[in-house]
């Protein structure tokens, strides 16, 4: 019964806040719905039992991910509007009419497969058991992934240097 | 009423059909890039609703991968997209057309 309304409470405020971040005229307002999702993803992580990801969920993903995206919108300004003239005048209704269809899909997907497993509670999340797979079966894709973080970084430092240069 | 895994399944269907509207729709290039996050988050709880179904920790260490994935994209993309804007002053992707031939 609990399970059933935090479902129903945070599913519906994780379509909301999506539909705000796709709606919204305001691009401040749009990270703002997209915030309110990732909270409302991450209370459902832990209804799912999945205790670490929703840690994570929120300190990567709400807190670093949209405050760079927050940093970034001041940056480039939000006050100019969006032009709304169409370069393909059918895009708008064929982009909503390929959504429909893709949604029609997932839906007759997941209803007519049948899933292995029994759904029995025993998957527990805590850091210790995600630490334990982490780092014996998956330590070298783990490793692999310090790599990609520091040449991300180098790419961003790069990038933001490069224009400096240009001007000299 | 029980709460079955596939209920969170149909909600990250519904979630990542929205952001893959949202990419389809807008023409601002930042709101753009906030759908793709939108349709990522939507694949992790799908990762997390199957390790549940199945007993298994190893959806739950995908999610933590695809996440710092995710971070590395969003880093390299928004300093591209500061590059863009200095050299345009725009957002709208309609207008980075260069390279029509």
């Amino acid at each position: 019964m609990t399970e059933l309304i935090l479902f129903v409470l945070f599913g519906v405020g994780a379509l909301a806040g999506a539909i705000m971040m796709v709606a919204s005229r305001n691009p401040v307002y749009s990270a703002l719905g997209l915030i309110g999702t990732m909270f409302s993803i991450a209370v459902l992580y832990v209804v799912n039992g999945a205790h670490f990801v929703a840690a994570v969920q929120i300190v990567v993903y709400a807190g670093a991910v949209m405050t760079l995206f927050l940093f970034v919108i001041m940056l480039i300004g939000v006050d100019q509007p969006e032009d709304t003239t169409e370069q393909l005048p059918i895009q708008r209704p064929a982009a909503l009419a390929l959504g429909a269809i893709l949604l029609i899909g997932f839906v007759v997907v997941i209803a007519a497969g049948t899933l292995a497993g029994s759904d029995d509670g025993t998957v527990v999340g805590t850091v210790e058991a995600i630490a334990d797979e982490l780092f014996t079966n998956w330590l070298l894709p783990f490793e692999v992934t310090t790599l990609l973080l520091v040449i991300a970084s180098v790419g961003a430092i790069v990038l933001a240097q490069f224009k400096l240069r240009d001007r000299k | 009423m029980i709460v079955t895994p596939v209920w969170y399944m149909m909600l990250a269907a519904a979630l990542f059909v929205i952001g893959a509207s949202g990419l389809l729709l807008r023409r601002n290039a930042l709101i753009m890039f906030m759908s793709i996050e939108l349709m990522l988050n939507a694949v992790n709880l799908t990762f997390v609703a199957a390790a549940r179904q199945l007993g298994d920790i190893n959806g739950q260490v995908s999610v933590f991968f695809v996440m710092v994935v995710a971070a590395a994209e969003v880093v390299v993309g928004l300093a591209i997209m500061v590059a863009v804007f200095r050299r345009r002053a725009s957002a709208s992707i309609d207008e980075l057309a260069e390279l029509r031939g």
